[in-house]
């Protein structure tokens, strides 16, 4: 059966909900057409439907739809936005594109060209399989840094995928420096190159900026091609165990550069087998992230209080921070010393390491 | 007379009130104070009374006894201390026009 995308239209217009969800439910493509009136609704349907188009109109009470997709933008990366407004106001419009929003569309003109509009949420809606940065469709990052050096340019590539901010520095064409999540050079570069979608901007150059890679661009390139080759494809026993040990090592690297404590990652639906890193009772704290996940779900929707951001607790010792994401839960053990914006270090920690 | 209500007195979906205030609970999860307003179901405040000490319970179990636990939802935030096997909860709608709480920690 040909699977059904579910669009969601957040307006605060009730009439001008059921007049979209009767126009969109007869696109050739037959989407699932779910409705929201507020945004904090849209949230909770985001948090708990595989949405894959967002339409948001932009003047709404409390949360507005600019806010709005500021908070998707980080929270749902993959969920490709509309905006359909009724503001014929350009500074709007480009605050909107600013944003990293696929297409925006006055209320009037949608309804002047529906057909044009129609044509364009399918292309939007077609688009699912493919991994790509936003601004260049179908592009990866390779692509678009090849793209960079070709035209010998000089420029700060500025990538965003969730939580995580990576920037690649190019001077004259040569890519000089790479910065992702505290780490720099070779190394960052290798782990940005497998990103498989975000968003990028193009920042002003920086010709003062230190350089830290001294390969040139096409041999580095090869290399990460080679090396993520290797990684998808290993060959024997032997290399998946190394391939296992190296991805152990570096989630490992990675907590301790931080500076939290552990890492427990657990499956919330169905069964399957927790993953522990830093600590030696990660049957005790598996069994209580899934217990706090669910108690905290069912608490959640019995006050219909919006997605579950997060359960903190803390003691005289440690402070740990359990974060739902998607089907599982991460709880990530942080030392009481550490008292700077505990959530957003652990929303970042989770991030890079599912990356 | 009793037309027109037969017609417009059904029950319409109502939108619930988010809790605002503070409530301690006894180890039993009876609510001993309560500054929540009384519109507020009780039997609302009564299943975060219970889910928070079952919180504080089962991490217990797991050999992590918490001080303090929060709960954060998109437009709530539930904040519990532990006060000898009871707590006392903190609840905070989160709103944009509302300027949020300033938490020691977390």
């Amino acid at each position: 059966m040909e699977k059904r995308h579910k669009i969601l239209i957040l307006d605060d217009d009730a009439d001008w909900l059921a007049l979209c969800r009767d126009l969109l439910a007869e696109l050739p493509s037959k989407p699932e057409v779910l409705t929201a009136n507020t945004a904090k609704r849209a949230l909770a349907l985001l948090e708990t439907e595989p949405i894959r188009l967002l339409i948001s109109d932009l003047k709404m009470p409390r949360i507005d739809g600019l806010q709005m997709l500021a908070i998707v933008r980080r929270q749902f990366p993959d969920v490709r936005t509309i905006v359909l407004s009724g503001l014929e106001d350009e500074g709007y419009r480009s605050r909107a594109y600013a944003l990293g929003v696929d297409l925006f569309w006055l209320k009037t003109e949608m309804q002047r060209n529906s057909k044009l509009f129609n044509e364009c949420l399918e292309s939007l809606l077609g688009r699912d399989d493919e991994a790509g940065f936003r601004g260049l469709q179908s592009k990866s990052l390779m692509d678009i840094i090849q793209m960079e050096c070709l035209s010998r340019g000089s420029t700060v590539l500025r990538i965003t995928r969730g939580p995580l901010v990576a920037k690649l520095w190019m001077w004259e064409g040569e890519l000089i420096d790479a910065e992702v999540d505290g780490a720099r050079g070779e190394a960052a570069f290798l782990r940005l190159i497998g990103w498989k979608s975000g968003t990028f901007e193009n920042l002003p150059a920086e010709p003062n900026r230190e350089r830290t890679i001294h390969k040139p661009v096409n041999a580095l390139l090869l290399e990460t091609a080679q090396t993520m080759d290797e990684a998808a494809n290993p060959v024997g026993a032997e290399s998946i165990e190394s391939a296992s040990h190296r991805q152990t090592m570096w989630k490992l690297s990675q907590l301790t550069r931080e500076g939290a404590e552990f890492v427990i990652v657990v499956p919330t639906a169905g069964p399957g087998e927790p993953e522990a890193l830093g600590t030696q009772h990660s049957a005790e704290l598996a069994q209580w992230t899934r217990r706090a996940a669910e108690i905290a779900r069912r608490l959640g929707d019995r006050l219909e209080a919006g997605p579950l951001l997060h359960v903190a607790g803390q003691n005289l010792e440690r402070q740990v921070l359990m974060l739902p994401r998607g089907d599982r839960a991460f709880l990530v053990g942080w030392p009481t010393e550490i008292t700077e914006n505990v959530p957003e270090k652990s929303r970042k920690l989770v991030a890079s390491w599912d990356s | 007379m009793g037309f027109l209500k037969n017609m417009f007195g059904g029950r319409h979906g109502a939108v619930q009130q988010l809790p605002t205030g503070t409530i301690t609970v006894d180890r039993h999860g009876h609510i001993v104070t309560s500054t929540v307003s009384s519109a507020f179901p009780k039997n609302l405040l009564r299943d975060i009374a219970r889910d928070v000490l079952e919180l504080f319970r089962e991490a217990r179990a797991a050999q992590m006894p918490l001080a303090e636990v929060s709960l954060h939802y998109g437009s709530l935030n539930i904040t519990a201390r532990e006060l000898r096997g009871g707590a006392i909860i903190f609840l905070f709608p989160q709103t944009a026009l509302l300027p949020k709480p300033n938490y020691s920690r977390l």
